[in-house]
């Protein structure tokens, strides 16, 4: 795990052993100063001579008072097999590594092998903590290079964004429960899990399946919701409000927890912006920027909401955000309840919908028509389309460029968590170890949308 | 064909007839499905994606590579030279709410393109994937190596003529 760095052969049979390859971080006297400039200077927008002024680290140590340690892939508080390499002088961070691929399992590459109504199921696993987000920008991406996006059946629409904003609620939580279990809050772990349970539950009645469900497909939804569906909605937002009081009490005012987490982790809008973080993170530093606000897509216009920013840009805020962003999409779900419409849960478009199953029952065409879509599924116009929403990390993107045939010619996800992780290098430096924990938290990373 | 192809050809033909050339900071622009496309060159696209930094898009949202090795022959506007990489970057003006989109294309022969370090360091690890993915190299990158594939490994998987792996499936009393 971990090795003095004595001298250089020490350093190289080290290195060597641990079969890191290229990926290493190099002695610290090998640092020229363009490279440290590159490090920090290039993100915090500062020339060399800025750089050298701002001596961020304890005055350069040697070689032989470092140590670099690898934390991960295995470690319980990366959120998964992400690893980051530490070098540590004491207890201090001077630099960090990611190394990430361990779960990457090319699921663009399959999602080349798929059809566009197959792409769903591939989709749906990448970020597995919000899978319907995933879904919804790949049939967002799909409906507008079919030219279908404004046709969408009003209720299809509404359904989408009850479920992505009950999506977000469970992804939160389990942020909650991740982020105090990693802080030492273990009782709140049990907690987030209880209560994103409730919300799987209902999940699971709508879908069928409790994560994955690749509900949301090109052209509206696989199913409408449930009979007794309002019912299971409901029992999440009366359970819901006490138990956030709770966590409050908890945590949000508790010192040992304000301690922990204020101060630590700090980013700057400027830093933010210039290394693509979006979601809480960017909102943490105070720029109020979110795409159910900035570029509204479904109904979000017309909802009632705020977007939550902080002002320190630490992991406090980022923890307060996702607290009081549970709290506002359970107004959303309020709202959408109200208005959600009657009517068709999926466009009627012989060409990327399904017959009703009745039908095939009673008549051939639609049965070959059934057979057709699922196993050569539709063809979609030759183009290329970029298309963002706000997951609960972030900006989830799906960049898809079609040929003309059923599957996409190249379907890239720009998955928020695989952007935000290159911001611990620089929430990390010159913190303390026990913080780094903390920082993973707050950044919130999902390994399976980082990996794909 | 396509909306794609009908918009792509609308708004470039204009440009060799009239004086007002759909043009950005002397590149092509076009667009795909409403969303504004510039088509840069090599030696323009650094330069350009500094000249956007300067007009508000701060921030580059998303970097990613396409093989278009079976697929050459696809919409582009007459004057861009379809090559088999292209590298698609999105950049967001956070405060216009606006989107922009770059098509750079990149030969096969020599598959080099400008890191955009220096301006949007989130890019590095974009570039980094494309770079394991696709083979496309990212000149003054700061550290190019492989990101999600293990360091030894041979090959650009994303590339089209990289096979899919498959295992073969033995059903029950079929005959092989």
């Amino acid at each position: 795990m971990s090795a003095d760095t004595e001298n250089t052969t020490d350093y190289q049979r080290f290195v060597a052993a641990t079969d890191e390859g290229g990926q290493q971080l190099r002695p610290r006297s090998e640092l020229t100063a363009t490279e440290v400039l590159r490090e920090v200077g290039a993100v915090l927008r500062m020339s060399e001579a800025e750089v050298a002024k701002l001596g961020d680290l304890p005055d350069d140590p040697d070689e032989d008072q470092t140590m670099i340690i690898n934390m991960g892939p295995q470690h319980p508080s990366t959120h998964g097999v992400l690893r980051l390499m530490l070098e540590l002088q004491g207890e201090t961070v001077l630099r960090c590594k990611p190394i990430i691929g361990y779960l990457h399992t090319g699921m663009e590459k399959t999602g080349e092998q798929l059809t566009f109504a197959q792409g769903g199921t591939n989709v749906t696993r990448m970020d597995y903590l919000s899978p319907l987000a995933n879904e919804l920008v790949f049939s967002m991406a799909t409906e507008k290079l079919l030219g279908i996006d404004g046709e969408i059946p009003d209720r299809a629409v509404w359904i989408r964004m009850l479920l992505a904003e009950l999506n977000r609620m469970s992804s939160h939580l389990l942020f909650m429960a991740t982020n105090g279990m990693d802080l030492g809050a273990v009782s709140m772990m049990i907690y987030g899990w209880r209560e994103r349970e409730e919300v799987l539950r209902f999940f699971q009645e709508v879908t069928g399946l409790r994560m994955n469900h690749n509900y949301i497909r090109p052209g509206g939804l696989a199913a409408d919701l449930p009979a007794g569906w309002r019912d299971g909605v409901m029992r999440i937002l009366d359970l819901l409000p006490d138990r956030l009081d709770e966590y409050d009490i908890l945590m949000t005012g508790q010192p040992i927890w304000r301690q922990r987490l204020q101060g630590v982790g700090v980013i700057t809008p400027n830093e933010a912006m210039a290394l693509g973080a979006t979601g809480p993170i960017l909102r943490s530093t105070g720029v109020e920027w979110d795409l159910r606000r900035g570029e509204p897509y479904l109904h979000y216009d017309k909802m009632d909401f705020d977007v939550i920013v902080g002002s320190y840009g630490d992991a406090f805020d980022r923890y307060a955000i996702r607290l009081a962003e549970i709290r506002e999409s359970m107004k959303i779900v309020r709202q959408i309840l109200e208005q959600l419409p009657s009517g068709n849960y999926r466009i009627q478009d012989k060409k990327v919908t399904p017959p009703p199953r009745a039908r095939i029952d009673e008549s051939m065409e639609a049965l070959i028509h059934h057979f057709k879509i699922f196993t050569e599924g539709f063809k979609v116009p030759e183009g290329e389309v970029y298309l963002g929403i706000e997951s609960p990390r972030g900006e989830i993107g799906c960049y898809i460029a079609s040929d003309g045939s059923a599957n996409p010619y190249r379907m890239h996800m720009r998955d928020p968590s695989f952007v935000n992780i290159q911001c611990l290098p620089h929430m990390m430096r010159g913190g303390l170890v026990a913080d780094a924990v903390a920082v993973i938290s707050s950044v919130d990373p999902v390994l399976g949308g980082v990996d794909r | 064909m396509s909306d794609d192809a009908a918009t792509t050809d609308e708004s470039v033909a204009p440009e060799e007839s009239n004086e007002a050339v759909p043009e950005l900071h002397g590149c092509l622009v076009g667009s795909s499905l409403g969303q504004t496309v510039v088509f840069p060159s090599r030696e323009q696209y650094v330069d350009l994606v500094k000249a956007l930094a300067d007009d508000g898009y701060l921030m580059c949202v998303d970097l990613a590579g396409v093989d278009y090795l079976e697929f050459m022959d696809r919409p582009l506007p007459a004057s861009v030279d379809a090559q088999r990489f292209e590298v698609a970057v999105n950049l967001l003006d956070t405060v216009g709410c606006r989107r922009i989109r770059l098509r750079v294309q990149v030969p096969e022969s020599d598959a080099v393109l400008p890191s955009l370090f220096d301006l949007h360091p989130g890019t590095e690890a974009m570039e980094r994937e494309a770079f394991d993915m696709f083979g496309i190299e990212f000149s003054d990158h700061p550290d190019l190596t492989r990101i999600l594939m293990p360091e030894d490994w041979v090959g650009h998987p994303l590339r089209k003529d990289y096979d899919v792996g498959r295992i073969p499936v033995q059903f029950k009393e079929a005959n092989s």
